[in-house]
């Protein structure tokens, strides 16, 4: 039997405040699963920690809840022991950002083939809202008491240049779009990261539902509201590296750049670049190690009625004298 | 017949090939059918610093190293400057006539120190202030000195051979079949050579009987070995010394043969730091893999809060912990014992883990697959604790028998029948059926925060005491399921009973048997199970004993703190060492003879060794 919708979602009580964009994100990757028809016991999700850590115990598929930062390192070493699970990290942007983005930068230099969220803010939330890696500096959102010192990190120039094959962005409150992105994301053969625009209802007073819709901004003529969140695929951005050549993956790689800064009163959603022709990891194991996605760690056979079963006879000889 | 025990030395600028040296020297005594110790010392240091090794060989099982050198072989001023004083009066020393004329000021690598000392030593002696005073200083106690002029033998080796490029030779091994010829006429020249010139030195290497199966071994090795035998099938790492060996000598294997099956493999995963390892090796464990990671003090560091959740969500999983001295950078290449309390206590909060150390490389074969089965019989981290001086530890050992080796899963589920599985179900013996990442109806929930029986997140009161002491129970499960012997190993108790743990054993043994000859009984009991702490056992072995010696390479007396706290009986005398140098049996020989005659301060601390 199909898995249902409702298969995906745990009964577990979810305590995001009401409004939080966090709904918006739980729900696209149950309707991403649903869609994808992946059955539960193939996909675990992976959460840093912060609200958006929670989303692990919402999905009722394997839920790993690690530690703050470190997301992609837990995520990374389940799939590589078994690379036949969908496996999916979300975290804040604080978490992946701040605090663990050393991670984030190898896991781009790896490529491991799998999908990470992160549910950008602007803001630590659970901690009573000060400033995160991606507010703007100067900025003051609500409980700050001064405005912010520090200049706002670029998530998606950061995973451009760190390696990601797969970098987009998604708004909250755009679940159909955002569900469509997180297939691709999952789809993708490597690393994918989505970087999905969360309005923080509670603590980022600026970046709101409404200043995303461009209420602070209306058209003098017709006196409608500019929305600042468009899609690339409808001005004709074609993110994909079709051919490898070092011109053309240059060339993508700089308009992503470009697309990614951005940001005051027109902020770009979609795919910005993607390449599949950069080989993930598990391939580049399996070129050494022949057999590796056939008989991963997770599966190997390692022993017969409580007896080892590797042959080290060989390396032994060797030692003799 | 006489026996053989021989130590020798060779050293020289790091990277002038001592290493490659000192191994063909200890291959080449082993296959005599003659026992080798050695060890490696060198400094932070790519090219240039000081490094020697020490190769001792003996006919008989030798576990240590001593105080004095039999034989020493300099590359170098440095070499002279540092160990000639340690050369036995009987010994000699072999080095480049080009040398004595090097003075105490033009070794920049010599520490200022290390400097005035050497200074003050010659100048109390009347001697200049170079190699050649120091050499004179030997001569008048009795040492020979072989000073060979290297560029005449080159010379000659290149006249002879026919060779040009022998005088050109800079490579002293080399897996290429060329230099390789070139080592074997540069041996045979060598031997013809000392023969002739050095008739009169009375040491020799006999060959004797060989025992079938020996092998010559370091203690990465070990690991590394035991690791592949018993399954771990998946090890993260960051570069850190002197862990690292093992996981590149994994890497280096990591296609086998895997009997009825197809070949096996180990992923081995270097990360970018050491947080991001050993969160690799929960992911990977969830999965049902065996893993670990090797590290060392300050990579260990990082990993502890990660220990923690792995507590607290009951992964098993594998630390491997090759100490140095500390704290921080602390002496990066040096050996200790410095991390026996943190190593228990890393992480915050209360959970359970297990911390098991091995004295020997042999041991290390074995335990390295014990604590594989004790982390997933009983679902927590077991940190096993080696150091430096196992890890670069070459020794003659019997081969090792993965046949011995038992690979216990504990309650790791292969199937799952009905939905409503509970990862951490409260069962009698506080362990509960282990699903894993993919496992069909084995959905489960994972979280650093408190959770119920599923793994959701709960701050309720109860369930929270509940889950606290079905974890810890765990711990007094350990104690009753882990077999005395895996507990502590009693080498018989006495009056004087000497409490250890790791790699002092060799050493300590050896030091036994030294006072055993002169007639003295010296009790040895090796702690292996450091946590939890295995209070009735030893309880039980120091019946007889009235003075215990707590012997351990820290400064704090980390073991000894542990023994006041857990034991009746107090610790009366300790024998510590933290200059970075492993102990010799020497130097424990003579601290235990000064308590066995009453001469001894409660605290003997050791420093022989450059």
């Amino acid at each position: 039997m199909e898995p249902k919708l409702a298969d995906y979602k745990t009964d577990v009580h979810n305590d995001w405040c009401p409004g939080c964009g966090d709904f918006g994100i739980v729900n696209a990757i149950q309707m991403a699963l649903t869609e994808m028809k992946i059955p539960r016991h193939m996909v675990a999700i992976f959460s840093g920690i912060g609200c958006s850590g929670k989303t692990s115990h919402f999905l009722n598929v394997f839920g790993v809840h690690t530690l703050h930062g470190r997301v992609l390192t837990f995520a990374q070493g389940a799939k590589l022991a078994n690379p036949d699970m969908t496996v999916i990290a979300a975290g804040g942007d604080g978490d992946g950002l701040g605090i663990g983005a050393g991670h984030f930068v190898a896991a781009g230099r790896r490529n491991v083939d799998m999908a990470y969220i992160i549910f950008n803010n602007a803001v630590y939330g659970l901690t009573k809202g000060q400033a995160s890696p991606t507010l703007r500096l100067g900025e003051k959102t609500k409980s700050l008491p001064n405005p912010n010192v520090n200049q706002a990190v670029n998530p998606i120039a950061l995973a451009i240049a760190s390696g990601f094959t797969f970098v987009g962005r998604a708004y909250a409150y755009d679940v159909r779009q955002l569900k469509d992105l997180i297939i691709a994301a999952i789809k993708h053969k490597g690393l994918a990261f989505l970087d999905v625009l969360q309005p923080c209802p509670t603590y980022n007073d600026i970046n709101t539902r409404d200043w995303f819709a461009g209420l602070d901004n209306v058209d003098e003529i017709t006196q409608k509201p500019k929305p600042r969140i468009y899609k690339l695929e409808e001005t004709g951005y074609d993110p994909m590296v079709h051919y490898g050549s070092e011109s053309e993956v240059n060339e993508k790689l700089t308009q992503g750049l470009i697309k990614s800064n951005e940001w005051d009163t027109k902020i770009p959603t979609g795919i910005f670049y993607q390449n599949e022709l950069v080989a993930p990891y598990e391939e580049r194991i399996a070129d050494r190690v022949p057999n590796y996605l056939e008989n991963p760690p997770a599966i190997q056979p390692i022993s017969s009625d409580g007896k080892s079963i590797t042959d080290i006879s060989k390396i032994l000889d060797s030692l003799e004298v | 017949m006489q026996s053989t025990d021989i130590t020798w030395v060779i050293g020289g600028p790091q990277g002038s090939g001592v290493e490659s040296a000192a191994n063909i020297f200890a291959r080449a005594c082993a296959v005599t059918g003659l026992q080798i110790f050695g060890k490696r010392e060198f400094y932070s240091n790519i090219k240039g610093e000081h490094s020697y090794f020490a190769v001792r060989v003996s006919d008989k099982k030798i576990r240590s190293n001593v105080k004095g050198i039999t034989l020493l072989v300099a590359f170098d001023a440095e070499t002279l400057f540092r160990h000639v004083e340690d050369v036995y009066d009987d010994g000699a020393i072999i080095c480049d006539s080009d040398l004595a004329q090097i003075k105490v000021d033009e070794v920049p690598t010599l520490e200022a120190l290390f400097k005035s000392r050497l200074v003050e030593r010659l100048s109390s002696k009347n001697k200049e202030f170079s190699v050649q005073g120091l050499l004179d200083i030997c001569k008048e106690r009795g040492v020979t000195i072989h000073l060979v002029s290297f560029k005449d033998i080159l010379a000659s080796l290149a006249e002879e051979t026919q060779n040009p490029s022998v005088k050109k030779q800079v490579a002293i091994f080399s897996s290429k079949p060329k230099i390789a010829e070139l080592n074997k006429q540069a041996a045979n020249y060598c031997y013809n050579f000392a023969t002739v010139k050095f008739p009169k030195f009375k040491y020799s290497i006999p060959e004797i009987q060989k025992e079938s199966n020996t092998i010559l071994v370091q203690g990465f090795q070990a690991t590394g070995l035991s690791k592949m035998a018993c399954g771990c099938r998946f090890q993260s790492y960051y570069p850190i010394t002197p862990a690292s060996d093992e996981s590149v000598f994994l890497e280096s294997k990591e296609v086998f043969d895997v009997k009825d099956n197809r070949p096996g493999s180990t992923l081995v995963v270097q990360t970018e730091d050491e947080i991001s390892a050993i969160g690799m090796v929960i992911g990977s464990a969830l999965t049902g893999a065996r893993s670990a990671t090797s590290t060392s003090g300050p990579g260990f560091s990082l990993m502890a809060e990660a220990l923690g959740w792995a507590g607290i969500n009951e992964v098993p999983l594998v630390v491997t912990l090759y100490q140095r001295s500390g704290p921080s950078t602390g002496l990066p290449t040096r050996h200790g014992q410095d991390d026996l309390m943190f190593a228990i206590h890393a992480g915050h909060g209360d959970f359970p883990k297990i911390v098991y150390a091995s004295g020997d490389v042999e041991e290390i074969f074995y335990d390295t697959a014990k604590c594989f089965n004790f982390a997933e019989y009983f679902q927590m981290p077991v940190i096993h604790m080696l150091d430096k001086f196992l890890a670069s530890t070459i020794t003659t050992c019997k081969r090792f028998d993965p046949n011995l080796i038992t690979i216990d899963r504990g309650k790791l589920l292969e199937k799952i029948e009905n939905d409503g599985y509970k990862r951490f179900s409260i069962t009698e013996d506080g362990i509960s059926p282990r699903s894993k990442l993919g496992l069909e109806n084995g959905i489960f929930w994972n979280s650093g925060d408190e959770s119920d029986e599923f793994g959701h997140i709960s701050e309720d009161p109860i369930n929270r005491v509940q889950m606290m002491n079905k974890r810890a129970s765990k711990l007094d499960l350990a104690l009753k399921t882990i077999t005395k012997e895996d507990q502590a190993i009693s080498f018989g108790t006495a009056e004087f009973c000497v409490l250890s743990w790791g790699s002092t054993k060799g050493p300590i043994l050896d030091a036994i048997d030294m006072l055993k000859k002169e007639g003295f009984n010296v009790g040895f009991i090796q702690l292996k199970l450091l946590q939890p702490f295995p209070t009735d056992r030893i309880k039980s072995l120091l019946k007889e004993t009235k003075i215990i010696i707590d012997i351990e390479a820290n400064q704090a007396a980390q073991l000894g703190s542990l023994l006041n706290e857990h034991l009746d009986k107090k610790v009366d005398y300790y024998i510590l060492k933290y200059t970075g140098r492993p102990m010799t049996s020497t130097e424990i020989y003579d601290s235990l003879k000064k308590i066995l005659q009453n001469e001894a301060e409660k605290t003997q601390v050791l420093t022989y060794g450059a």
